[in-house]
């Protein structure tokens, strides 16, 4: 028999790297609009996300969706916890959303002010969505199956941190996806905004791995450290895991180095590595807990009966999903033409 | 009624779904009709279907954008607010949510892309393609979500287990649900009607303001649009009379309480009136100020005149929905339809004695009834779900055990908050989409040939969805 709910696990985290990744570039360029220098830069921005950001939010429906068809219990005590962020977060969504098509449509004040809420709202689902993911490390009060703490056990320093590093994580995804879709001025604007935005990343990495260690003792009892007799360390249990932080700064020096040759590809890659590593990162540390650290994902699977049945539909059409999306990527490839004087 | 998490959880949801349909109801159509005008483009070669194309796009684009972000919160609001819902059937309806995303949503995402920025990039064929499978993702989509709202309105195959939660039998019944066929059929006649009847209005509109122009004689664009609109509405409402009927016989076999609350009738009785007019009263148990044909109630509902229907003194008052919205949002939507079949039947008798484009009148008429779908279709949902209350899944689970252990405090914030982002939202948006209407397709016209070597979405790939007369000359940085 298959383990279905192993594969449902490692599929809606599949779904939700996934998100993070493609949502965090486009959402990325928003957060990066209040830097451009013109109203033709960020057309051309705009442009080089236009065609494709609704796929990847798609990702986040399937996260969303995928979390409430296979885990119901997980999706039912994680939202009504997290509820005031995930409102910020659909309220982000909503205001980025529409200012695609509404930036174009409109006239000067307008557009300003659709630019604005292009910006502001992918920042505002950024903050959000830091504070989802440190929330949830955080852990949530459950009692008899049901969320059972208050309306901002969310807010904490150590989610505030969490909130900056989505951020500036984003950012870089944003700056590194600019360098390798735009030329010219925008290319150069591009390398300057994914230098710094790295920058940003490092330190702020390195502080939420810290904070994370200390959030939950069962963290650190993961990564071998026991936070009970002075952060002793077991070597045994940190050593393999190590490569997971190896992994991340690996990203980070293929970032920089790659971002100040001015190349145009690979620092894409590579900040797409360091997102790889702070999720194997975190699932490392919390695995197999679906809601941190009271149920774990089997106990909050859906029957069988569902998962099979989803299994096989899934099976038969994610990869068509992932065909096609590959495709559009592919009919739109290749840099922007940003001195194109086209004015809506 | 005090407001608490229940009583304003079901008032966000009202009104944050009240939004979203409107975007489903006429984005499933235009998606149709484009593809349709993209066919005949392709068949017939004549411009003016292109241009049409490209007008109606650009209100594709808008409408579509604000479907999917009131979507997206609808997703997230069942886990929010109805946690209880889905803790309990989550092994049920997931999967049915599940396969919207895997077969519509992510269709619909992103051959949209393809159909908006693509128009230079892929061949024509292609193109077409791309607005074909987004006319398809559309219906899919419109499959899954009605299925598992049926089956909230008509359990089967499912049991429940010790711990409380249910579990499927058999996922053929859950899908295939009793009052599942009619309701995925009255929905897309909604979704084509709807559409037509803002085609059909914007269109009457361009034709009355161009009857003095030099658009006054011939085949122009906004003619063939409103000849296609009068065609479809002819056809289609007098079916969406017959598909309503059918709905009608379902609830009445599985949800008479809701048929019951539809008719006004309190009392259980053999030959029921049709109460034309009245206001229920829950507390007096009886309708005010009615008015009635007696005698043909029973004939309505396709039941012998001595048969015996039950009245809302079948329940006790706790399990009675509140009557007083289906009983209207009935008589609302069913008067809309009527007049819908008028329009339809009076137009193609217009058409067919060549007098369609000086009959001010009719022309008018049209335009009064370019909303009247999206009024119907918020009407026949009112009708459904507040008359399927008390109960979230009928007969087993009710709507006040579904609810989130939230306070009302994060509901009222978030009920507010929602208000706000959507006026501001959706008001923008109305005024764009109803500026280009003004405008017309003729604008389209106007707009430079788009050159050849243009990179794909690039500023100027999008020119020919994207040059509004008017807005090209506001050059300040924005
Ligand atoms: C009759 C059809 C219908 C109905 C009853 C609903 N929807 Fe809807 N929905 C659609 C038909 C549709 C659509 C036609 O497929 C949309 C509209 C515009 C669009 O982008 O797709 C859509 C978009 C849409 C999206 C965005 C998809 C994307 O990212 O592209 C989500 C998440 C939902 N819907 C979720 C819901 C939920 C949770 C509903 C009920 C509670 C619901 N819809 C009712
Ligand atoms: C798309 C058009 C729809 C409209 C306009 C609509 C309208 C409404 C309204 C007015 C209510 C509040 C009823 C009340 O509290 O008295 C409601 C409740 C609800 N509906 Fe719908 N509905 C629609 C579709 C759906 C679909 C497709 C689903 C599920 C798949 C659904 C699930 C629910 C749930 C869970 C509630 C909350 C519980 C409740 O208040 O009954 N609805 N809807
Ligand atoms: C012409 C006569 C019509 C009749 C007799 C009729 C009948 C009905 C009935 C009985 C229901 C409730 C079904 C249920 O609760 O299970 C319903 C729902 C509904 N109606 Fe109508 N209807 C008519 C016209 C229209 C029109 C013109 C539209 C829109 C353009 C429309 C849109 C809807 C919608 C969206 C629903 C809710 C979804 C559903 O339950 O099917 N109806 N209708």
């Amino acid at each position: 028999m298959l383990d279905l709910q192993l594969i449902w696990a490692g599929l809606i985290a599949t779904a939700v790297l996934l998100y993070v990744t493609l949502d965090g570039f486009d959402l990325g360029v928003g957060i990066l609009f209040p830097f451009a220098k013109s109203k033709e830069e960020r057309d051309v921005m705009m442009n080089t996300i236009a065609p494709v950001w609704d796929g990847n939010e798609t990702w986040l429906v399937l996260g969303g969706g995928g979390l409430l068809a296979a885990f119901p219990l997980a999706y039912s005590v994680l939202m009504p916890a997290l509820y005031l962020p995930v409102l910020l977060m659909l309220a982000g969504l909503i205001l980025r959303g529409v200012a695609f098509e509404f930036r174009f449509r409109a006239r000067n004040r307008g557009r300003k002010f659709w630019t604005q809420m292009f910006a502001g709202g992918s920042i505002l689902t950024a903050l959000a969505q830091g504070l989802i993911l440190g929330g949830f490390i955080q852990g949530v009060t459950v009692a008899d199956n049901r969320f059972a703490g208050g309306p901002f056990d969310w807010l904490t320093p150590y989610t505030l941190l969490v909130a900056a590093g989505i951020v500036v994580g984003y950012a870089l995804l944003g700056g590194t996806w600019l360098m390798m879709k735009t030329s010219d001025n925008l290319h150069g604007d591009a390398k300057r905004w994914t230098l710094i935005s790295a920058a940003g990343v490092a330190v702020l990495l390195a502080a939420v791995s810290v904070a994370t260690l200390f959030v939950h003792p069962r963290i650190a009892d993961r990564w071998g450290f026991d936070a009970s007799a002075g952060l002793a360390v077991d070597w045994a249990t940190l050593a393999p895991l190590l490569a997971i932080p190896v992994l991340g700064l690996a990203g980070l020096a293929v970032v920089f180095a790659m971002a100040r040759k001015g190349s145009h590809r690979w620092p894409f890659v590579g900040a797409m590595v360091v997102f790889l590593s702070g999720y194997l990162g975190l699932a490392a540390s919390f695995m197999p807990s679906i809601v941190p650290y009271d149920i774990d994902f089997r106990q909050a699977a859906a029957p069988d009966n569902a998962l099979a049945l989803m299994l096989v539909g899934t099976a038969a059409i994610l990869p068509l999903i992932l065909g096609y999306t590959g495709w559009v990527y592919w009919v739109f490839r290749g840099k922007m033409d940003a001195d194109a004087g086209y004015h809506h | 009624m005090e407001l608490d998490a229940l009583l304003l959880s079901r008032l966000q949801f009202a009104f944050t779904i009240a939004f979203h349909i409107l975007f489903p109801a006429f984005t499933i159509g235009l998606a149709a009709f484009l593809a349709v005008l993209e066919g005949l483009w392709l068949w017939t070669k004549r411009d003016a279907f292109k241009v049409l194309y490209l007008f109606w796009v650009k209100i594709f684009a808008l409408s579509f954008g604000m479907g999917v972000v009131s979507g997206v919160v609808l997703s997230y609001q069942f886990g929010t607010n109805w946690s209880e819902f889905i803790r309990l059937t989550g092994g049920v309806i997931g999967p049915l949510l599940a396969y919207e995303v895997l077969t519509a949503f992510f269709l619909e995402a992103s051959f949209l892309g393809v159909m908006l920025f693509g128009w230079k990039k892929v061949g024509p064929k292609l193109h077409f393609t791309a607005t074909c499978l987004v006319a398809v993702g559309t219906t899919i989509s419109a499959f899954w979500i009605l299925s598992a709202n049926s089956w909230m309105q008509t359990p089967q195959g499912f049991e429940i287990m010790a711990d409380g939660r249910f579990q499927a039998t058999d996922f053929m019944q859950v899908i295939f649900n009793p009052s599942f066929p009619s309701r995925l059929t009255h929905m897309l006649l909604a979704a084509f009607l709807t559409t037509a009847a803002v085609v059909g209005g914007a269109s009457a509109w361009r034709v009355l303001k161009e009857r003095n122009g030099p658009l006054a004689t011939g085949w122009t664009e906004s003619r063939i649009a409103l000849v296609m609109a009068i065609g479809m509405i002819a056809v289609v409402a007098p079916l969406q009379l017959v598909a309503g009927h059918w709905s009608g016989v379902v609830a009445h076999e599985h949800q008479p309480a809701k048929t019951a609350a539809i008719e006004g009738y309190w009392q259980t009785r053999a030959d029921q009136p049709l109460h034309l007019f009245g206001i229920p009263d829950r507390d007096a148990q009886k309708n005010h100020f009615q008015v009635s044909v007696p005698g043909v109630g029973n004939w309505i509902q396709n039941v012998p005149k001595d048969e015996v229907i039950q009245g809302l003194d079948a329940w006790s008052r706790e399990d009675q929905p509140p009557p007083f919205i289906p009983f209207f949002g009935f008589r609302i939507m069913v008067g809309l339809g009527l007049l819908m079949i008028a329009l339809g039947g009076v137009g193609a008798l217009l058409i067919w004695r060549r007098r369609l484009f000086d009959s001010r009148w009719f022309l008018r008429w049209c335009v009064a009834m370019g909303p009247s779908g999206f009024i119907a279709v918020l009407a026949g949902w009112m009708v459904t779900e507040v008359g399927r209350q008390p109960w979230v899944v009928y007969g087993v689970l009710r709507t006040r055990d579904a609810v989130s252990p939230v306070t009302a405090g994060e509901v009222a914030f978030s009920l507010i908050a929602y208000m706000v982002v959507y006026a501001i939202v959706f008001t923008a948006g109305a005024v764009f989409i109803l500026r280009l209407m003004a405008e017309g397709p003729v604008a389209a016209l106007a707009e430079p040939a788009p050159r050849q070597d243009r990179a794909p979405g690039s500023p100027l790939a999008k020119a020919p969805e994207d040059t509004t007369p008017g807005d090209s000359n506001g050059g300040e940085g924005a």
